[in-house]
This record gives C-alpha cells, structure tokens and sequence, in this order.
C-alpha cells in the first residue's frame, strides 16, 4: 500500500484529505507545515505528498525546494494542493517541482485522477 | 433551428423501433400515461427507460414543470404527447438524454487512439492525407477536445493534413455548451492532467475555457443519431461511446449497422467499455484487445514502420 504524507495547516482540510485518499487505498500520514513535514520525510520518504501552498512556518515551495535535496527527496510524487487557481501560480508550482496540482474544493473523483495522472492509482 | 420533426421523427405506433409495450397488469392511468411516455421518447431518441424508473424520470424532467407552472406529471406527459411546442419536446429530450461525462474519460480508448489508430489511419492515408473523425454523442464537449488535444499532441506528424473533427449531440443546449468551451474548475480537473490544463485553457471568470486553437479545430452540430446519416460522408474513426447502452437492443443494432456504413473500411469505432456486454454485430468482427470495432472482411491495416525495408 502505498503511502501519502498529507501536509496542510487546515486540520479540517487534512481530515477530509486523509479520508478520500484512504478510500483510494493509501495509507496516509500528515502535518500541520513544512517543517513538520520534513520531520516526517526524515522519519520515512512517503510515496507522494498533498501538499499546501500557504502555511505558517515554512510554506509548500520552502518545503518543495528542501525536500528535493534531501537524499531520497527526488523520489516522492508532489501534489501540490491550494486555492490558487491562477495559471501562473499553477505554472510556477509545476516549474518548482510539483508533479500535479489539485484546486481546492476537490472531491474524490478529482483526487482520484490526479493521482492517476501521477501513476499511483 | 432546425425544424424538429426532420430531427425527430413523430412517434411510431406500438411496434415500432425502441417500442415498449404496456403489460395487462398495469392497470393506473398514471402508469398507463408513463407508458406511453417511454414508448415515445425510445421512439424518439433510441432511449430505454425501465418501466420502474418512473421516480427518476420525474426527478429529472421537475425543473421543466416548476419552469413551466405544470402541476403534475401526467399533465406534462400529456402535453409532451400532442407536442404542445417544440420547445417543450426539446426539454424533455435534453432533460433525458444528459449524462455525465469527463475529459479523457477512461483515458484508454484515447491512448489507443494516439496510440495505435492514429499511425495506421496515417499510414494507408499518407497519399490523400485526409482524416474525418466524428465524436458522435459529444455532450458538453469533453470528449471532442480530449480527440482534440489528443490530435494536437500529433501535430508534428499532421503538419500538412487536413484533419476534420466533427462533434455532434442530440442536445442543443449540450452542443452550445460544448461549443462554447468554458468550464468549472471542478470539471477542468476531472481527467485533465495540470500540464494539459496549462497549455489547452485560459481563465475565464470563475471557470476556464479551452484555447482558440483547439476550439476552431472542431465542427459542432446538433444531430439525432436515429436520423439519416447518409450526409455526414464517411469517418475514419467514430467515437460513440456510452451511448449505446441506453438504447434498447433492436435500436442499438440499428444505429450500429448505420454506424458501421458511415465508417470508412479501415475505419474503426470506438465504444463504451464493455457497452455491447458480448453482443456481436454481422457488420463487425469481435473487437480486440483494445476494445475497438473494425468492420468484419476488413483486415486491421498494416503498420508501415518508416524503417521497414
């Protein structure tokens, strides 16, 4: 089963995320910001990360950008998860590294196909 | 607008094609009335509605009688059944034959498009280099600009051919939409990868809507697919999918036999996911592994590899 670290300030948003990614079958861990979330990286590299754009602490690029040069970093696939629905915010997330990006509100057909698009469903 | 009756035929009697008879042992008005209802609109669409459905069939045509200030169902069957005006037919119709659909839904039929069917089309066409594709039952639209960004992926190896995508549906209000390209974030994220979102959309509002470059690219056209095909020529491919899995089983092998004259002989036919459930059709061999009909007598053209000697 494959694992996704969810990391969003939002407790709400991290709790449904959680629940639609496990109704997909992963195993899901999370984080409330990105240092958290390196923490949790350092404990274990997840198979993909949903990944907020705002938070407090150190926001979705900070972590982006430490993740991939962490050892192993390169491997997770990175969903990057906000609502910012700008196309060059979208644009300059994916040039940053992200490998999809979902708009929020989202549902589990959306979540579903996002992740098939990055070859995990 | 078309005049409706060229689209849709009026309503055949007891027998004809998509014909549902009413068993003895239904004895309400009510249910004599829905009936009569499901006869004429499989008549006039191709439409099977099960005789149990009549909850869903009110819950979907309710809006039409709040609009309309009609206070019961039977009333609005009454008045669907002596074509009280055209517009009110045309609701109804749209009310029932709107289903769901997403870009690149399913995403298999589209890989195997690109894939495989594309380069052979190319291969025995390289002379006239000509293609016509007809997305049958377009919807909303995202099934043709799916073939269509599907199409501009192989733009390099096009370059210099007149490609044609036509894109019909039985709905107008579906075809408008369609034509018009926009919408919501939510629909733009069903099926379409960030990448393809970025390069094929622009903001509109609230919503997105698909570039210029692709809309231009395809002919839309209301269109019943119970009525004459003959004047829309012959395709190389015909995308029809989940449509014929609402029809009744006398009406889909009807429309599969004038699908099957309106498919060039190399041509091939793409359906729903198991939509035939085994069914066989004289005019086509079994579908193969990937899914697609090609006519029967009519080999799958061989892939010339440009390093063949």
């Amino acid at each position: 089963m494959k694992q996704v670290l969810v990391v969003d300030d939002s407790a709400v948003i991290r709790k449904v995320a959680r629940r639609i990614l496990e109704g997909l079958h992963f195993r899901t861990n999370e984080a409330q910001d990105g240092r958290a979330a390196l923490a949790e990286c350092e404990k274990g590299m997840p198979d993909a990360i949903l990944l907020d754009w705002n938070m407090p602490e150190m926001d979705g690029f900070e972590f982006l950008c430490a993740l991939r040069k962490m050892p192993g970093g390169a491997a997770p696939k990175v969903v990057f998860c906000t609502t910012e629905n700008e196309v060059g915010h979208i644009a300059r997330a994916m040039h940053a590294g992200a490998d999809e990006y979902i708009m929020k509100p989202f549902d589990q057909n959306i979540m579903r196909s996002k992740f098939e698009e990055i070859g995990l469903v | 607008m078309r005049n409706l009756h060229a689209a849709f035929p009026p309503p055949q009697p007891v027998g004809g094609a998509g014909a549902v008879r009413p068993s003895a042992t239904e004895g309400s008005a009510a249910n004599v009335a829905f009936d009569r209802f499901r006869r004429q609109l499989a008549a006039l669409t191709g439409i099977e509605v099960a005789a149990d459905r009549q909850y869903l069939v009110e819950a979907r045509l309710a809006p039409i009688m709040r609009a309309r200030d009609i206070g019961d169902f039977p009333e609005l069957l009454r008045r669907f059944e002596r074509r009280e005006s055209e517009a009110l037919v045309r609701e109804i119709i749209e009310a029932m034959t709107t289903s769901e659909t997403s870009f690149f839904r399913d995403r298999a039929p589209f890989d195997v498009f690109r894939d495989q069917t594309l380069p052979e089309l190319m291969a025995t066409r390289a002379t006239a280099r000509r293609l016509r594709i007809w997305c049958a039952a377009c919807s909303s639209g995202q099934e043709a600009y799916s073939l269509a960004m599907t199409l501009d992926q192989s733009a390099n190896a096009l370059r210099g051919w007149s490609v044609e995508l036509l894109a019909t549906d039985i709905s107008q209000t579906a075809i408008d939409a369609a034509r018009a390209g926009a919408y919501s974030q939510f629909e733009v994220q069903r099926g379409l990868s960030t990448t393809q979102l970025l390069r094929y959309f622009q903001r509109q509002g609230d919503g997105w809507r698909v570039n210029e470059h692709i809309r231009a690219r395809i002919v839309f056209q209301e269109f019943n697919l119970l009525s004459n095909l003959d004047g829309l020529g012959k395709f190389d491919a015909i995308f029809c999918r989940n449509v014929l899995l609402y029809f009744d089983p006398e009406t889909r092998r009807d429309v599969l036999a004038r699908l099957s004259r309106a498919l060039a002989d190399d041509g091939c036919l793409f359906l729903g996911a198991s939509e035939l459930a085994g069914e066989r059709h004289p005019a086509f061999a079994a579908p193969g592994s990937d899914g697609v009909l090609r006519l029967r007598g009519r080999p799958r053209p061989q892939l010339r590899l440009a390093h063949a000697v």
